[in-house]
């Protein structure tokens, strides 16, 4: 059984279907005319071998490719509509289906900064006898072991679904080198959900893939059960293929663990402001990603990837705040649906540097509207903060809750005959009381789940305590134990997958 | 035998089992004994009566509280549970009156005149009579002349005041006032509650106490009892 995610009853759209075909030739025409500029050889290659038009660009140093509308449709069809994600505890697997409005959430994204909250009190100049609590929060460079928290606390977060490393791992031992081992292995030994990254060098694909059939228990097993997936944004917006990532999303496809091709232009700066034109771009990026990749390997597990943002007014950096962000990532879920592809989509960045109001009304205000399209892998969910440059834990228990109350609010109503001839009974029993109360009917729903529960961090209700709260609720999961890696599969691991840090190695003597 | 029924009793009690109808706690009880008809086997198998009440219901409803202090149980939980001993001792009252113990008191209870909310009232009183008080409740929009005519012919311990109105809460002194014209003021002692009342506001009407919540007005009429 994968994880329950939540199935979203009657999703929302914006676009009409005329608009969504509207877009989908916009696309189309992007992708013949101007075209994409391929940076990398063996795609440019590729792409000609298969039809479409392409020119060398000598003094840009690329290829100018031409990709025509038959090409695309025909990587569709061989794209899988349904993509499994597994996980270290099956139960913990996500199965990401197209057609469906499964939500999960998931974490993100490689921040740099780790953001520590402590309580401090404060005390009153106009009257020396208040004394007040307060969150204070610290920024510092994110290491290795804050990786590690990182996932433990993951695995105890009930609404996290899936997992995106949220923090950039910048010790002085960590080089190009052996990132991409450590950083997986801190993930995998960690938590027992699905672990998602980008990768930093191709040349570590294989120790990273290795690493991850040793957990699996081979290469067939991790084919079953992929319990780690890859993220490539191969597109630099607009319309130019990194000869970089694009390498990696050609090396990841042909060793067939799950890839997400996403995408992530700036509306305003780095692709048009206007709706219409920034999702006819980002689209026409995604699918010629994903094309590129169903050449190289037909029928390879790849997600719909989108992450458009809008420019900022003030220093044109990419914004999440504001309404036309969801307005961009509301038509993305919409065309990868159109499609029939999982999306893998982005909700939960506050621009804000800490938490506070702006960083609630800001995240929650993608949650809701992202959960309620039926987007399938919503990432970026948890604890991201200024504009996802920062990362802070507490706030990502705070997040948890939240989702929790989304997820809740997107439930299938009950109303069949069985139900309605229940409250009938119900309401004609009440009347013959002398009280007129309903309160005990409450009682079975609460237990099963129906009813929520109070707001989990609510203090005395006339003072707003929330993160303190959050923070005390942190160090309580940080303290519960997680499933490790087996001794005898951690063992094999440090002795097959080179670069790994002697000290992420729980069964270390000593 | 004895033990065992006080024990289900019991366990009814913290599940707000009220009766065989009920589907308890988490569905499927359906059909089993619940706390009436347990109550009433109990009577017929001869058992005392005080035990039931202490050893049943009162050790139940202190567990019923430790849960709810403990963010377990919910107030539908607590309230389920109330009611249930409520119920019992609707039963048991007659049986321990004959075996000389009395109810820990006696309450009326009422919204005032002009006024119409009486769902915290009924909270209230569900609460009072769960923890072993006999609840008379009049219901809501009860002028002062009806609670004079009550006093003097029933003779309560306490009686429990609710306004949810700004404006009905000189109600409240109101009534305060005809029991005391009527000669009956110091005969019983008055409680109020209500979302616009408070503590302050008791004072200033010459009620005998305020209580916040339910729970509160418990521990106001215990510590009342305990001053007179
Ligand atoms: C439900 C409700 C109604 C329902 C009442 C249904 C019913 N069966 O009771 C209806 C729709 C009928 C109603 C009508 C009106 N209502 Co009205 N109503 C409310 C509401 C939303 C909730 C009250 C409630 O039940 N709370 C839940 C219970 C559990 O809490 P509680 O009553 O405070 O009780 C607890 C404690 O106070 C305490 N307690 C209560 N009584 C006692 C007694 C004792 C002895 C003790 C110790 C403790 C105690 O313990 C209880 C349990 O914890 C309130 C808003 C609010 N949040 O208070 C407005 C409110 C009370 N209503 C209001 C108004 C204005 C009216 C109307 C005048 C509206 C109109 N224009 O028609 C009418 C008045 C009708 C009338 N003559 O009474 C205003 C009052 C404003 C004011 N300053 O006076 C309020 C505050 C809403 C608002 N903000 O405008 N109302």
């Amino acid at each position: 059984m994968p994880r329950e995610g939540v199935l979203v009853h009657r999703i929302y759209e914006r676009l009409s279907k005329d608009q969504m075909e509207r877009i989908h030739n916009a696309s189309m025409e992007i992708l013949t005319r101007p075209g994409i500029m391929c940076y990398n050889k063996e795609a440019a290659d590729i792409f000609s071998s298969f039809g479409a038009k392409v020119n060398a660009l000598p003094s840009s140093g690329c290829w100018q490719v031409s990709i025509p509308e038959a090409l695309v449709l025909g990587a569709l069809e061989t794209t899988p509509k349904v993509v499994k994600l597994g996980a270290r505890s099956e139960e913990n697997s996500l199965i990401l289906d197209g057609s469906e409005p499964r939500v999960y959430f998931a974490s993100g994204s490689e921040t740099n900064i780790w953001l520590d909250m402590r309580v401090e009190s404060f005390v009153s100049k106009s009257d020396g006898s208040v004394e007040i609590k307060l969150a204070t929060f610290h920024p510092r460079r994110g290491m290795l072991a804050d990786l590690c928290a990182a996932a433990r606390l993951g695995e105890h977060l009930d609404n996290l679904d899936g997992f995106i490393r949220p923090v950039n791992i910048q010790d002085e031992d960590i080089t190009e080198e052996n990132k991409d081992v450590n950083k997986f292995f801190a993930c995998l030994n960690n938590m027992t959900k699905h672990i998602m990254a980008g990768l930093t060098s191709l040349d570590k694909l294989d120790e990273v893939v290795r690493m991850a059939e040793l957990i699996a228990g081979g290469k067939e097993e991790l084919r079953r059960n992929p319990l780690i997936s890859f993220i490539t944004c191969v597109f630099k917006s607009p319309l130019q293929l990194v000869d970089d990532t694009t390498q990696k999303c050609i090396e990841i496809t042909r060793r067939g663990v799950p890839l997400v091709i996403s995408s992530s232009p700036q509306g305003g700066s780095t692709a048009p402001i206007k709706e219409d034109g920034m999702v006819a771009q980002i689209n026409a990026e995604i699918l010629g990603g994903i094309t590129l990749s169903q050449l190289v390997s037909p029928g390879a597990s790849v997600i719909y990837g989108s992450v458009p943002t809008r420019a900022g007014l003030d220093d044109l950096a990419d914004t999440y705040g504001v309404p036309e962000f969801n307005n961009y990532n509301i038509d993305c879920v919409q065309m990868a649906r159109f499609y029939g592809l999982p999306c893998y989509s982005t909700a939960g960045v506050a621009d804000v540097k800490v938490p506070g109001i702006q960083a609630t009304v800001e995240r929650l205000f993608s949650q809701i509207v992202i959960a309620l399209c039926g987007a399938q892998y919503i990432h970026y969910a948890f604890g991201l903060l200024d504009k996802t440059a920062t990362f802070c834990p507490v706030q990502a228990v705070v997040d948890d809750a939240h989702i929790g109350m989304v997820k809740s609010l997107l439930r299938a109503p009950k109303v069949d005959e069985v139900e309605v001839a229940a409250s009938l009974e119900q309401i004609r029993q009440v009347m013959t009381t002398p009280n007129k109360l309903f309160v005990r009917y409450i009682r079975p729903k609460l237990r099963s789940g129906e009813v929520t529960l109070p707001y989990p961090f609510e203090g005395d209700k006339v003072t707003d305590d929330v993160f303190i709260r959050a923070h005390e609720r942190m160090q309580e999961l940080l303290k519960r134990p997680v499933e490790h890696i087996p001794p005898e599969t951690s063992e094999r691991i440090f002795r097959e997958v080179p670069g790994l840090l002697p000290r992420l190695n729980t069964y270390r003597e000593g | 035998m004895t033990d065992d029924i006080i024990e289900q009793i019991k366990q009814n009690v913290i599940q707000g089992r009220m009766d065989k109808e009920d589907e308890g706690f988490d569905g499927g009880m359906v059909g089993q004994p619940g706390v009436k008809e347990l109550v009433q086997q109990a009577l017929d198998m001869g058992t005392d009566p005080r035990r039931m009440v202490t050893e049943g219901l009162t050790e139940a409803m202190s567990i019923v509280g430790e849960r709810f202090e403990a963010k377990d149980y919910f107030i539908p939980d607590m309230l389920a549970s109330a009611e249930t001993v409520g119920e019992a001792m609707d039963i048991l009252a007659p049986h321990l009156a004959k075996s000389g113990m009395a109810t820990k008191g006696k309450v009326i209870m009422a919204t005032v005149k002009g006024d119409l909310h009486d769902i915290g009232k009924n909270i209230v009183s569900i609460i009072l009579k769960g923890a072993g008080y006999e609840v008379n409740d009049m219901g809501a929009d009860v002028t002062p002349e009806r609670i004079v005519a009550i006093v003097t012919e029933e003779k309560p311990d306490f009686i429990g005041l609710s306004a949810l109105l700004t404006t009905t809460m000189m109600a409240m002194k109101e009534t305060i006032e005809s029991l005391a014209e009527a000669g009956l003021r110091d005969k019983v002692k008055v409680i109020i509650g209500g979302a616009p009342t408070s503590a302050e506001f008791a004072a200033e009407i010459g009620a005998d106490g305020y209580g916040a919540d339910a729970f509160q007005a418990v521990r106001v009429v215990e510590e009342l009892k305990q001053r007179s």
